[in-house]
Formats: structure tokens, C-alpha cells, sequence
């Protein structure tokens, strides 16, 4: 089972090798369709099946150098698990619905390249057991991610890239920054030994800028207020289901995982980065929903949404920080809340994706994103409007749908920890999204057909069964909650303990490697 | 020692300066490069170690004193050689962007007919 974890990484490479040559040899496109989805399908089906399997973590070239010390290993604990079988799921509906919105781009080759090695990156990203490796996945997943968004060529959308090319590559220089202090601190790179470290540098103020440096460059690649400027003009601007891949799993396994990663298994809850990370995360909260109620463009307003639900898992792993550090804290609330920020993120990536993808269905009809120049779609697009419907109805947190429950466990456990007004500004801001969503309902699916869209059609096949997958993991995601949080066997509960007691992790590492 | 290390912020702050406040296109990419150049500086001061020696391990360390104690007196004595790893993948990392950078300024001059940001402002809201 070990083997399998550098194979998730090696698959999409080699995949993404592939396709150029295919693409230079003229190769027919069927071929290159079938490639890529028989990629993406083996990544689903790798990553599922990791799922209830203890996978300890596994040293590239079987070199563990001196202990430990020097080796490169990739580890498998449950929040990778979680994170793997999100971005697997997500890219292999990404795919189903490029095989036919792609045709209307330049290269279809090129663009599976890209977006191959982009899955490679965050599935590096996802498996990484050190720092630097976690730093170069990071990179390879983000410049792949800049071209995609520059894909169409067109001004707006190399305006677009431009600026966030410039924004992420800064962001990228702070990451380093943090990985070389933490280096300098502890000499060694591997994440289990420098958590074992901490103890013994609590207080040190080089960790503060450690930390510092992480807060700006992962808040960034998250889209935390105030390092959001980027994502209102990238994610529109690229190809509907490179959007659904960026808002859907980039900004997670970039930014919230990252986060998550180094201040819970890394650097170790404490007050201060706990209160940063509810700072960040109410903030963007409420600046995403406010700035999206008066957005007019349909990927526009998607996007500001996707800063403000990625407020409340931020937020949500900040509150479970601050339980955990408190010296009486409950580790039952700080579970809690650490549980609903990570079921809130795999139900982020179910729904946005599906907006995203809807919304892209919607353009390739009708040839326009702006909410008022649509109506009426549920007339003439039937599959796209009742799956822009259930999406609709999962963002704005409405029972049985799955945003409900995550949204839910959120606001409990925010009062149960004892931030009321948290909780009250989480409800609010759900109010908020509601609204949002009514409009987009009102103006999308229902109302009068205009006229110049008197005769669109539904979408083609494939595009069709990508949003319905997603429409049934929305819907099944709610009905399902019982079952996801079933102890040590539910998906969810393993990422959360991975986080919670953050020793679990350590232990399966060092256990490993300790003479 | 630490003049370096301000020398390091002193170029991280000279790149956000003029990514932040530069208003030609090739100006932005520069400041870039300036920054991914401060990290690849600072990541290389800190390997550095005063009177050391660069790390590499001959036949003759060896010969003079058996292999445990040269293996020993080489690692307290030597230069640390894993941040100059991190930093020559950091140097084509750098390389991947500023190609794409340039690239991209490329066709926005070819699409705006000007490298200057403040034209290129179709994106608004």
C-alpha cells in the first residue's frame, strides 16, 4: 500500500508528459480525451482506496537517511486522505467536463498538460512529510494554475493571470522565507521533527516571524482578506473548469491544507497564531459575502463567495487552535470545530465546483456571464439549472443539503468554545450568502427567457454527467452525515483527529524512524 | 553577522517596492526577481558558517585521520550544504516564473499596446 503514495504523484506527471507529444504527433482527439480521463479516474480510485488503509509514510528511494534526518518521506495521515480523495474527485469532473467545453479553446493537449501537473503539484502538496517538498509541490501546483488562467489568451484573462502570477510568486518568496527560519531554528526540514522541536523553542521570537511569513504567504495562496486581490479577477477569468479546480480544491490544498499543516502539525496550536487565524478568518468572512451581494457578473460573484466560505473554515480551524491551547481547553469543542472546518472545506469543493461548472454551462450556451442579461434557463436547460439549484441551495446552507450541516457544526462549535459574536457573524454571513443566492437563482434559472436566448440548448453529454456527479455528492454529502462521522472509520473524523491531538501524525512518523 | 541579514530585507523591500509602486510592466517583473533573489540570499547565509570550508569530502580528509573522525571533524567544520540544494531547485523555480512573467508581458503589450499597468485596468469591481 506504501508504493501507492508516490504513484499519485508520478500518474498525472506522466500523464501530463503525455499529452504534448500527443498533441505535437497530431494525434487524434479522442485519444488524448480517453488518456485523461483514464488518468483521472485511476487517481479517483487510488485515492479512495487509501482511505481506510493505515499507510505509514514512505521514504523516496527507501533512503531514510541517518535517522530521518536527511530523507524525503511522504506520509499519509487522515487530513491527506481527505485532501487527496477532494482534489481526486474534483479533477476527475473537471476532466469529464472539459472534454467537451475545451473544444472551443485552442489546445486541448497543452491544456491537460497543465492540468495534470497542477493535480501532481497538490496531490505533492497533499502527501508532502517535509517543508521544502511541501514548498516545490506548492510551486508546481501554483505556475501551473498561472498558465491555466492565461489559457483563453484573451487581454482580460492575461491582465488577470499577470497580476496574480505577480501576487502568488511574492507569496510564494514569504513561504520560503518562513521554511528557511523553521531550518535555521531546528536543522531539519522534516515536519514530525521540527514539531518535536517546538517545545523547546516556545517563545523564541524568530518563530514569530516564522509564523508571520506563513500567515502572509499561505493567506495568500488561500485568498484570506486582506490578500484576496487576486482571486475576483483569476478565477473568472480562467476556463470554467479550470475556475471549478481553482476555487474548488487550489485555494484548499494550497492555502487552508498549508495552513492547517503548519500551525497545527508544525509549529503546534498556540493563542497567538489561534487569534490570527480567527482574525483572518471572520474577516474574510464578512468582506467576501458584503463585496459579492452587489456583483453582477455570475463567475465574479462565485468568486468574492469562495473568499468568504474559505473565512469560515479558517476560522473554524481557529477556533479549534484556541481551544486547544487554552490550559482547560475541551478537546471535544476544539474536534468539533476543527471537524466542521474540514467537512465545510470537502463541502466547499463539492459546491463551488458545481457553481462554477454551471455557471461555465451557462456561458457556453448563451455566450454571457452577466446575471442580467440571463434569465429563464430552467425552460429551455433543464439538468443545468436543477444542478445550479442544488448547488445553490448547499452554498446558502439550507436542509438536507450538505453546506447545512458543516455551517451548522460550526456555528455550535463557535459557542460552545465561547466566541458568541463568532457565531452570530457566522449566521449572519450565511444569511448574507442566502441573498446572494436568491439573486443568482432569480436571475439565472428562473424568470423570462429573453429573447435572444429563445433557442439555447442543454449542454452536451458529458458536461451534463460531470454536474450531476457533483449534484449527488452535494445532496449525498448531507444525507450521508452520520455515516462521515462515524469514529476512526468516517473520512472526516480521521482528518480531524489528524489535526486535533496533532501527536497522532508525529508518533506514525517517529515510530517509524526512532533506532 | 547579522549586516547580511539586513542586507537580505533590505532587497525583499527594494522587490515589494517596486512590484507595489512601478508602473511599467518589465519594472514589476524586475521586483520579482529581486525578491525570489533576497530568499535565495538569505537561504544561503544561513548554511554559512565563519572559516568554514566548502563540502565536499576528498580522499585525503580520509587518508589523515580514518573515516569516523573525518566524517565528524568535516560535518562540525564544513559549510551546510542542504540550503545550497534548496536553493539551486528555489533558482529554477525562480527561472519557471520570470519565463512566464515575461511571456505574459509580452502578449499584454501585444493585447494593450502599452506596458504600462495603469492602462491595463479592464477589470474593475
Amino acid at each position: 500500500m506504501e508504493s501507492t503514495l508516490p504513484i499519485l504523484v508520478a500518474l498525472p506527471l506522466a500523464v501530463a508528459f503525455v499529452m504534448p507529444l500527443l498533441e505535437k504527433l497530431r494525434e487524434p482527439e479522442w485519444l488524448i480525451d480517453l488518456i485523461a480521463t483514464l488518468g483521472s479516474l485511476g487517481l479517483l480510485v487510488l485515492s479512495v482506496r487509501l482511505v481506510g488503509a493505515e499507510v505509514g509514510p514512505y521514504w523516496m528511494g527507501g533512503w531514510d537517511g541517518t535517522g530521518g534526518v536527511f530523507g524525503i518521506a511522504l506520509k499519509c495521515d487522515g487530513l491527506t486522505r481527505l485532501m487527496l480523495v477532494t482534489i481526486s474527485g474534483v479533477a476527475f469532473v473537471a476532466v469529464l467536463f472539459s472534454l467537451a467545453y475545451m473544444r472551443r479553446y485552442t489546445s486541448k493537449g497543452f491544456y491537460f498538460c497543465l492540468f495534470f501537473l497542477m493535480v501532481a503539484g497538490m496531490n505533492g502538496v497533499a502527501l508532502a512529510g517535509d517543508m521544502f517538498n511541501l514548498f516545490v509541490f506548492l510551486e508546481v501546483a501554483a505556475i501551473s494554475s498561472y498558465a491555466l488562467v492565461a489559457f483563453g489568451c484573451e487581454s482580460e484573462e492575461l491582465e488577470a493571470s499577470f497580476k496574480y502570477l505577480v501576487l502568488g510568486g511574492l507569496a510564494s518568496t514569504f513561504v520560503l522565507f518562513g521554511v528557511g527560519i523553521l531550518y535555521n531554528l531546528t536543522g531539519t526540514l522534516n515536519m514530525d521533527q521540527i514539531h518535536a522541536q517546538m517545545k523547546g523553542l516556545a517563545g523564541n521570537p524568530a518563530l514569530y516571524v516564522a509564523a508571520g511569513f506563513f500567515v502572509m504567504g499561505l493567506g495568500l495562496k488561500a485568498a484570506m482578506v486582506p490578500f484576496h486581490a487576486w482571486l475576483p479577477d483569476a478565477h473568472p477569468s480562467a476556463p470554467a473548469p479550470i475556475s471549478a479546480m481553482l476555487s474548488g480544491v487550489l485555494i484548499k490544498a494550497l492555502g487552508v491544507y498549508t495552513l492547517a499543516r503548519v500551525f497545527f502539525s508544525v509549529l503546534g496550536p498556540a493563542p497567538e497564531y489561534a487569534a490570527v487565524l480567527m482574525a483572518l478568518g471572520a474577516l474574510s468572512m464578512i468582506a467576501g459575502v458584503l463585496l459579492a451581494v452587489g456583483q453582477w457578473d455570475f463567475k465574479r460573484l462565485l468568486a468574492y463567495h469562495s473568499i468568504s466560505q474559505m473565512g469560515y473554515v479558517v476560522l473554524a480551524l481557529g477556533i479549534g487552535a484556541a481551544v486547544l491551547s487554552r490550559p482547560g481547553g475541551s478537546r471535544v469543542v476544539a474536534g468539533l470545530a476543527i471537524f466542521g472546518g474540514l467537512f465545510h472545506m470537502f463541502n466547499h469543493a463539492a459546491f463551488k465546483s458545481l457553481l462554477f461548472l454551471c455557471s461555465g454551462a451557462t456561458e457556453y450556451a448563451t455566450g454571457t456571464r452577466q446575471l442580467k442579461e440571463l434569465g429563464g434557463l430552467k425552460h429551455r436547460m433543464p439538468v443545468t439549472s436543477a444542478c445550479c439549484r442544488v448547488a445553490s441551495l448547499s452554498i446558502a446552507g439550507v436542509p438536507p443539503f450538505n453546506g447545512f450541516w458543516s455551517k451548522l457544526i460550526i456555528i455550535v462549535a463557535a459557542v460552545q468554545a465561547g466566541y458568541l459574536w463568532l457565531g452570530a457573524l457566522a449566521a449572519l454571513v450565511a444569511f448574507l450568502t442566502l441573498v446572494s443566492f436568491v439573486k443568482v437563482q432569480r436571475y439565472v434559472v428562473c424568470g423570462e427567457l429573453p429573447e435572444r436566448h429563445a433557442n439555447v440548448r442543454e449542454v452536451p453529454a458529458s458536461m451534463c454527467v460531470a454536474m450531476v456527479i457533483l449534484a449527488v455528492v452535494c445532496l449525498g454529502a448531507g444525507l450521508l452525515v452520520p455515516y462521515m462521522m462515524a469514529p476512526h472509520v468516517g473520512l472526516l473524523d480521521q482528518a480531524a483527529e489528524a489535526l486535533a491531538p496533532g501527536v497522532e501524525a508525529v508518533e506514525v512518523v517517529l515510530g517509524g524512524v526512532a533506532p | 553577522m547579522t549586516a547580511p541579514y539586513v542586507l537580505t530585507m533590505v532587497l525583499l523591500a527594494i522587490g515589494i517596492y517596486a512590484i507595489a509602486c512601478k508602473r511599467n510592466l518589465i519594472k514589476v517583473v524586475i521586483g520579482v526577481m529581486v525578491a525570489e533573489y533576497a530568499v535565495n540570499l538569505f537561504l544561503i547565509l544561513l548554511g554559512y558558517r565563519t572559516g568554514g570550508f566548502a563540502p565536499i569530502r576528498t580522499e585525503a580528509m580520509d587518508q589523515a585521520a580514518g573515516a569516523a573522525e573525518a566524517a565528524k571533524s568535516f560535518a562540525a567544520a564544513s559549510v551546510d550544504p542542504l540550503p545550497q540544494a534548496l536553493i539551486l531547485t528555489s533558482i529554477v523555480i525562480g527561472l519557471g516564473v520570470v519565463a512566464l512573467l515575461a511571456a505574459m508581458a509580452i502578449r499584454l503589450h501585444e493585447k494593450y499596446g502599452t506596458f504600462d499597468v495603469s492602462e491595463m485596468r479592464k477589470l474593475q469591481g
